[in-house]
């Protein structure tokens, strides 16, 4: 374990200062990727994720196998196969979506009720438990997140492009269904990899809710991803903060701190529409 | 300026006795048409005539019953060279409400042809800037698209078309409902592609009125090919594409 740095209340911990590491990564990268999603019209699709990889972590505790692991595999499973129906047409994307949420989470209640398990011991994987995150995962984190923010990095341009226009790309000979099946399971590692942080269900929030306020602010889609980014990221400081100073939930408190930011944003927008945008 | 990319006597687009659509009944039925580079060719018809099961079909993402489709010389799945083709689709807005600029979709549009992995070139900006100032959106290049209007969106996507320099232009009834300028601008833009690089266009529209005078041939469908010909020619039959702007429509709702 590496010791805690000198901060000031409440910061003072090393428990606190790993959470808070955790919480500014997952609020800066979730969003990143989340840009994309909501571009291609899928804002729900974390949340299907998130669902899914329910169900693997009730097979984990069932089976005695680290319920990470095998909630990365049903996630990425659950991710790539909701791609692949929803481009070959044969569901409509919020139809597949309800069927992935609705068979995700009853398959983990069943899986975890036969381990025993569906008690205090699920419950850090649907919303979090920031403060006992070990140095390990916490390095798992950052890796996800630096591999989220390379790949975004590298195909901003093809994927801005196949995400906006999905009919065209394929006209054009993209390739559409590649980049799909990629964004999905990135998706999927983003969610999993947030699970022991704000947890599967919080975590979709994080995804969206920063990027929802950004489109506000931003004049290209470029600033929207850097701001949505900067939002999540701070969203998830001032709720590290608040949380331990008002002893709430950590998790729970970043979330409602990057709703309020929206609902703040999108007054302001719509009382100073012109302040807004000529500060732009 | 380039060597011309193909040879003159290899179609862009030919179709053979092409068989088409989604139930038991044909929706459009052996219908044949070439393209050649430098031709301006509209595809007309009433609604429902099938122009745009036909036009999915020479794209390559409908599988005809029935006959063949030649681009560029090759079967639509083998053709790789996407980039020389250009489509303008119908819809002309984007349908998220995250913000993308014209320079963003524009460079969209470049993609296929650099290899998208590869960075941005010198060449690839040049051309990007061309395609927007081609349409006339170089001032509001980096303003948000869904702050423009309905036309100037339309030309937004038209210079995405333009921007990988394409040898083929096909587009989806690009005009419907755009304003007069924006019409304007839009008859300008395809001469220049079509004089300056020698690039065959299809279009397929209902309002002719704005290209009438640069079409060398129309075809008019209706399951089958009705007419293929000159304006002159389908002019002698009584039809005008540019006198009263009406003419055309009203002959096509005869048509139904």
């Amino acid at each position: 374990m590496i010791g805690a740095l000198p901060l000031p209340a409440p910061l003072e911990t090393a428990d606190v200062q790993r959470a808070l590491l955790a919480c500014v990564a997952v609020g800066a990268f979730a969003p990143t990727i989340g840009a994309f999603l909501v571009q291609k019209r899928l804002s729900l699709i974390g949340d299907g994720v998130g669902h899914v990889a329910f169900a693997g972590v009730g097979l984990g505790l069932l089976v005695d196998v680290w319920p990470v692991w095998t909630a990365l595999a049903f996630a990425v499973g659950g991710a790539v196969g909701l791609e692949l129906l929803r481009a070959k047409r044969r569901v409509a994307g919020d139809l597949a979506l309800a069927l992935f949420f609705y068979a995700g989470i009853a398959l983990g209640v069943v899986f975890a009720a036969k381990a025993g398990d569906l008690d205090l011991e699920t419950l850090p994987y649907l919303f979090g438990d920031p403060l006992r995150m070990s140095t390990g995962g916490l390095a798992a984190v950052l890796v996800v997140g630096a591999i989220v923010a390379v790949a975004i990095w590298s195909l901003r341009r093809v994927l801005f492009a196949v995400v906006s226009d999905e009919g065209w790309a394929r006209v054009e000979g993209l390739p559409v269904d590649t980049l799909g099946v990629g964004l999905a399971a990135l998706t999927a590692a983003v969610i999993v990899s947030g699970m022991k942080v704000v947890g599967l269900l919080l975590m979709a929030a994080l995804m969206v809710l920063p990027v929802a306020s950004a489109q506000l602010l931003a004049r290209s889609f470029r600033q929207t991803v850097w701001l949505a980014a900067l939002i999540g990221a701070s969203s998830a400081f001032v709720g590290v903060i608040v949380g331990q100073v008002l002893h709430l939930s950590i998790s729970g408190s970043i979330v409602l701190v990057a709703a309020a930011v929206f609902a703040v944003v999108s007054m302001a927008r719509r009382t100073l529409p012109a302040a807004v945008k000529s500060a732009a | 300026m380039a060597e011309p990319r193909v040879a003159v006597d290899v179609p862009l687009l030919s179709a053979q006795g092409i068989f088409a659509g989604y139930g038991r009944e044909p929706v459009i039925e052996d219908v044949s048409l070439e393209i050649r580079p430098g031709e301006f060719v509209a595809l007309v018809g009433p609604n429902g005539s099938g122009k745009s099961t036909l036009l999915h079909v020479l794209l390559g993402s409908i599988e005809p019953s029935a006959g063949s489709v030649r681009l560029f010389g090759e079967s639509p799945d083998r053709f790789h060279a996407r980039w020389r083709l250009g489509f303008v689709p119908q819809r002309p807005t984007l349908e998220s409400e995250v913000p993308a600029t014209v320079r963003e979709i524009v460079s969209s549009g470049r993609l296929r042809q650099r290899g998208w992995w590869r960075r941005q070139s010198d060449a690839d900006r040049t051309a990007i800037e061309h395609a927007i100032s081609s349409v006339g959106l170089s001032e509001v290049a980096d303003g948000p698209l869904n702050e423009l209007s309905v036309g100037q969106q339309q030309r937004a996507f038209i210079a995405r078309a333009f921007a990988s320099e394409p040898d083929l232009l096909v587009l989806d009834e690009p005009i419907a409902g755009i304003d007069r300028a924006s019409q304007r601008r839009f008859r300008e833009s395809l001469v220049h592609l079509q004089r300056e690089h020698g690039a065959g266009v299809l279009l397929v529209s209902h309002e002719l009125s704005a290209v009438a005078d640069v079409i060398d041939r129309v075809i008019v469908l209706k399951r089958r090919v009705l007419f293929d010909g000159s304006p002159a020619e389908l002019a002698s039959s009584g039809v005008s594409l540019g006198i009263h702007e009406d003419d055309l429509p009203l002959w096509l709702e005869g048509l139904r």
